[in-house]
């Protein structure tokens, strides 16, 4: 189970995520919705470390074990990164290696460093790469160099990198919101079914009220650093929601998209 | 306000916008004839010595190629070419050192990059201290380090190969720091977030962006430490340098016309085949992208 207490970061002046609390049990899918700015990323970003929280805490707990993210350090963030996983809206893979090696690039945290450095990986960690690939259909794709493949493929060859690291949880922090629609159907299909498959806690930010009703057990919403909506997609009003978005100086295009039919469709 | 008043109001502000910029290009202009003035004086650049001069250069250029007749041509070449074998040893000798000056200047030289590059470390400590002892290598001429090494490890190619060495690593990890500097975070982040330590984020996430600039510039580099090779020689670090050298010492002018020759010769090969490379790679990075 992952725990946030009174979470909060600080940029200047401005509490971009402002004292958040939720737990999440192990195997959810969460959906965390809002308009951009509302402090989406950076609290995905302070539950794998990547920034560091101005105050509050994130814990782990598994059986006997209880990690407190906040506190670690060196070798054990590392390990931390490893077993929650992130995917990236713009994919964040390296351009131009081979789409297998930027799959490997998600064993390195459970590697020594001196053979990863020569490019040496082992041979479990190439079939364990294979078997993930396989999962989203790209193994044919494997030696291609990742800039050669389209925003979809290249954001499963994402999603991949994340499996083998053999995480806890996965973040997904906008990843459909630089695809097409069919992309992005294949993409949030993809996540489900890691989701169901291998009982992997998704927690997701999603541009669109839509895809996160369609895809999620939970919602989250957050407007201002805040949480002003946390329970099923069914509770979630229109009313309700039309204020997470519409509230504020906001484009009316940024609030029709959100509703618009234009989300991704569970293919099933 | 009307239209004509619009004009007139935009008529008088371009006028002062105008005078504005002629003030600057004028002042801009004067500073750069004091300048060129004040470097004529104090370098004693004198046109009529100069004019003298030329023809003695000419003199020099004619006494370096000896005599050559139709009929003889191949025996004067030969003739003229006596040391051939030793000169070609020497050039290989320059080749040589050059080419392990640049392996070591540039491996050297690029693990610093990493460390001299402001959106890859942390610590603004760590970051200075390595743009400064870049700064050091490199601003000393190779020249004046080959001196000092060959005061310190005495006459030979040994010598010659630490001081490219040195200037190399110097230029090499400024440069390679400027293109890491440029490299997309994005890829850097994914390796961090796949649980990737600081050595790992550099060989996956920078390593494979920067890698064609890299090996553009190490091109351009051998180009640079083939002639460096050449001039070291001239300080005692030996190769083709070291016979030119003696040569003109000795007077035998002949003897430096070959040498020059040899040396021109290979400096415009090794051009030729690494822009062809550069190019090459250069081109195929466009097409991909």
């Amino acid at each position: 189970m992952l725990s946030i207490k009174a979470l909060t970061k600080i940029y200047g002046q401005v509490a971009a995520v402002d004292s958040v609390s939720f737990d999440v049990p192990a195997g959810q899918m969460v959906g965390i919705i809002g308009r951009s700015g509302a402090g989406k990323s950076t609290l995905l970003r302070m539950i794998n470390r990547l920034t560091d929280a101005s105050s509050g805490q994130v814990f782990f707990r598994e059986g006997e074990e209880t990690v407190d993210v906040g506190r670690l350090a060196g070798r054990k963030l590392l390990e931390w990164r490893g077993r929650c996983a992130m995917v990236f809206q713009q994919f964040n893979l390296v351009p131009r290696l081979p789409v297998l090696t930027n799959v490997m690039v998600g064993r390195l945290g459970q590697r020594a460093t001196l053979p990863t450095l020569f490019g040496l990986f082992g041979e479990e960690d190439r079939a364990l790469a294979i078997r993930a690939l396989d999962r989203l259909d790209l193994v044919s794709h494997a030696l291609y160099r990742a800039d050669a493949l389209s925003g979809g493929q290249q954001q499963r060859v994402a999603i991949a990198r994340a499996l083998v690291q053999e995480p806890r949880i996965l973040l997904a922090d906008e990843p459909i919101a630089s695809l097409d629609l069919r992309n992005a159907t294949i993409v949030m299909d993809a996540l489900r079914r890691i989701n169901r498959e291998d009982g992997i806690t998704v927690i997701s930010n999603l541009h669109l009220l839509q895809t996160a009703r369609d895809y999620c057990d939970r919602i989250i919403a957050m407007r201002k650093g805040a949480v002003v909506f946390d329970g099923k997609p069914a509770e979630l009003t229109d009313a309700l929601s039309r204020e997470i978005y519409a509230v504020g100086a906001g484009s009316e295009e940024e609030v029709a998209m959100a509703f618009g039919a234009t989300s991704a469709m569970p293919s099933h | 306000m009307t239209a004509s008043e619009a004009a007139a109001r935009f008529e008088r502000q371009y006028a002062d916008h105008r005078r504005a910029r002629i003030a600057a290009s004028t002042l801009f202009w004067v500073a750069f004839a004091i300048c060129f003035a004040v470097s004529v004086v104090v370098s004693k650049f004198d046109v009529v010595a100069l004019l003298q001069g030329l023809p003695r250069t000419g003199d020099f250029i004619v006494k370096m190629v000896p005599p050559i007749g139709w009929s003889s041509f191949g025996a004067d070449i030969a003739e003229w070419y006596w040391g051939i074998g030793k000169w070609l040893t020497s050039l290989l000798n320059t080749l040589l050192m050059a080419y392990l000056a640049t392996v070591l200047g540039t491996a050297i030289g690029g693990a610093l990059s990493f460390l001299a590059a402001r959106n890859l470390v942390k610590s603004y400590a760590v970051y200075w201290t390595t743009r400064r002892v870049l700064e050091i290598a490199r601003t000393v001429p190779d020249i004046v380090w080959a001196l000092l090494f060959v005061l310190a490890f005495g006459i030979g190619p040994l010598p010659g190969v630490l001081a490219i060495t040195v200037h190399t690593l110097g230029a090499q990890g400024k440069l390679f720091a400027e293109v890491n500097e440029n490299v997309s975070m994005l890829p850097i982040e994914g390796v961090r977030a796949s649980g990737g330590n600081w050595l790992q984020e550099m060989r996956f996430g920078v390593l494979p962006q920067a890698l064609p600039n890299y090996m553009s510039y190490t091109f351009w580099r051998i180009e640079l430490n083939v002639r460096s090779a050449t001039i070291v020689g001239f300080v005692g670090a030996g190769g083709i340098g070291h016979d030119l050298f003696t040569s003109i010492q000795l007077l035998y002018f002949a003897d430096a016309g070959a040498i020059l020759l040899i040396v021109v010769a290979t400096i415009m090969a090794i051009d030729m085949l690494s822009e062809r490379y550069r190019h090459r790679l250069i081109g195929k990075e466009h097409l991909s992208q």
